[in-house]
């Protein structure tokens, strides 16, 4: 692939740009450029994200919107999805396979881990594609790549926000009719708790989206796996009656179960809480942001390449 | 990403910092190489028997083949020029645009740009499903404008795109040159100290080429610089004040763009 030597000649001779006699990684230093490809340190990082939080609500709201717009009842599919999502559930589990086994309100029960876990559920999937299918974004704008994953997790936080006024009613309308109590209050501490830890989860599924390409192949089926072993069906308590107490905590240290799980202390009167769970809860809150967003931000200037 | 406000300069200001001269863009012994996955090799089948030997056989990711796309270009450009780059489909400009842009990593070399570049290209697409609407204002909060600058550059945005009644439809249902005229004026509604078009305007009618033109070259006196990346050379010859010409990713000439034109015609 060499140049041919008139070509060589030729640049030469329509030189109206010849190149300066220093080397250009001096000029550049010597008139303060930097290279166009650099992460930015964290705390500067985290400010860009903060500009970007206008941003951030906007592409959630209209992703939310958009994904309604083509089908003729609109936005009463916000509402429908979460009650159709319930009641398939109920029939499946409730009703044909009989798993209440002994659980006393089983369709509260059942209901707010599957909101619950689908909040987790989906930010993860969301975050997992939320750089790979915005290459044309990411490539045409800068931005903080992690504006993506949050964005993509603060639109599931909306859509919960419908889900969990539609669960609040049917707790309390659906037999044996739960009461509101003075613990609701602490329903959004429990979501703020989830949402930290489902940013965390966005952010490093969203490098590894970007970077492994059969991770959208894969994750479907971690997730369901995710999803049998977070007690959403059952009990874990009960399921695990025979074994040691440890081997309980160890079920219920899962992020998704220890969520579900405050969630139904909170909801549900008869429930029995498991052990440890508030500290579980905000330990995963906690590490969970800090070691996906280090993970995400640690590849930031390798994000659109490819 | 610092949004610098530039207080306006005067004209004795201007004509100094031209003759200074200070590089805004240097491109330092630039490789590009990209990585393209799918592309079928000769002795790869597309089932599933041949891609588990391929895995038995431990010869990973055989779908994945290098291009070379940008292969050792250097040049510095000034505050106030005006590039344009010219060259065969294939030939490496968008790839090197997107390179300044410090949206692709390089192989080996180095960019080093003066503020953050902006790109705007034909595919970059915003948000189809959107309203042109959604689009100006996702747009603007992207490139860190705040509430009160979009709300100020709206109707300027509107104005300049000449999309006028469709800013209420979905992106996907406008033509190809309704989408890219929206996409430059989005782009230029912040001022850049390095504005980057890569075949932005070839879709634009007329009108719209005037109007862009214009508002190119009163970003040149704004002393930033702008590349051009364009198939339609009378655009370039009119607009800018130096051209590259690669090919086969490398640069075969590098000046004024009457000598550079007339040889690219004649090669």
């Amino acid at each position: 692939m060499s140049q041919p030597e008139s070509a060589v000649a030729d640049a030469q001779a329509g030189g109206a740009s010849p190149l300066p006699e220093e080397p250009l990684a001096e000029l550049a230093a010597r008139y303060g450029l930097r290279r166009a490809i650099a992460r930015p340190p964290l705390g500067q990082y985290l400010r860009q994200l903060w500009e970007r939080r206008h941003f951030i609500r906007t592409y959630a709201t209209s992703r939310n919107v958009s994904k309604y717009s083509n089908s003729a009842l609109g936005q009463l599919w916000q509402v429908l999805t979460p009650l159709l999502n319930a009641g398939v559930y109920y029939v499946m589990f409730g009703v044909i396979l009989g798993a209440q086994n002994g659980i006393p309100n089983y369709p509260a029960f059942l209901i707010t881990g599957i909101f619950v876990f689908t909040y987790t559920q989906r930010s993860v999937l969301g975050g997992s594609r939320s750089i790979s299918s915005n290459l044309g974004l990411v490539r045409a704008l800068h931005f903080p790549r992690g504006a993506l994953p949050i964005a993509y997790t603060v639109q599931e936080l909306q859509q919960l926000a419908v889900s969990m006024c539609v669960l609040m009613v049917l707790v309390v309308a659906i037999p044996p009719h739960e009461t509101i109590t003075i613990a609701w209050l602490l329903i959004p501490v429990v979501l703020l708790l989830q949402t930290m830890f489902n940013i965390g989860a966005a952010m490093a599924m969203a490098r590894v989206g970007a970077m492994v390409r059969d991770t959208s192949q894969l994750l479907p089926f971690v997730m369901r796996f995710w999803l049998y072993a977070s007690g959403v069906f059952f009990s874990i308590p009960q399921k695990l009656e025979k074994f040691p107490e440890w081997i309980q905590v160890v079920m219920q240290f899962n992020p998704a179960a220890t969520y579900i799980e405050l969630m139904r202390d909170i909801l549900i009167e008869s429930h029995r809480p498991a052990p440890y769970i508030w500290p579980f809860a905000i330990f995963w809150a906690v590490f969970g942001l800090a070691a996906g967003f280090w993970y995400f931000w640690r590849a930031e200037e390798r994000y659109g390449r490819g | 990403m610092a949004d610098v406000k530039v207080a306006p300069l005067t004209e004795q200001e201007k004509q100094e910092r031209k003759a200074e001269r200070r590089p805004t863009v240097i491109v330092d012994d630039l490789h590009i190489v990209y990585r393209v996955y799918g592309a079928a090799s000769e002795h790869e089948k597309g089932n599933a028997a041949s891609a588990l030997m391929r895995i038995v056989r431990r010869q990973g990711r055989p779908q994945m083949t290098e291009v070379h796309a940008v292969k050792g270009v250097s040049f510095v450009a000034y505050h106030g020029d005006a590039i344009g780059v010219i060259g065969r489909n294939g030939s490496g400009k968008s790839t090197l645009l997107r390179a300044i842009a410090g949206l692709l990593p390089p192989h080996s070399g180095a960019v080093y740009t003066d503020g953050q570049p902006s790109l705007v290209g034909v595919n970059a697409a915003l948000m189809r499903d959107l309203t042109g609407e959604r689009n100006i204002v996702l747009g603007c909060y992207a490139m860190g404008l705040t509430q009160q600058q979009v709300k100020e550059k709206y109707d300027d945005i509107v104005d300049f795109s000449g999309i006028g009644k469709f800013i209420n439809l979905p992106m996907r249902t406008y033509s190809s040159g309704m989408g890219a005229r929206l996409r430059f004026a989005i782009a230029s509604a912040k001022s850049h100290d390095v504005m980057l078009i890569d075949e932005a305007l070839a879709t634009g009618d007329r009108e719209f080429k005037r109007k862009s033109q214009k508002r190119i070259k009163q970003m040149r006196e704004e002393a930033g610089t702008v590349f051009l990346v364009a198939h339609n050379l009378d655009v370039i010859e009119e607009t800018c004040n130096r051209v590259i010409w690669l090919h086969d990713g490398k640069i075969r000439m590098d000046g004024d763009p009457h000598t550079v034109i007339e040889a690219y015609n004649n090669a």
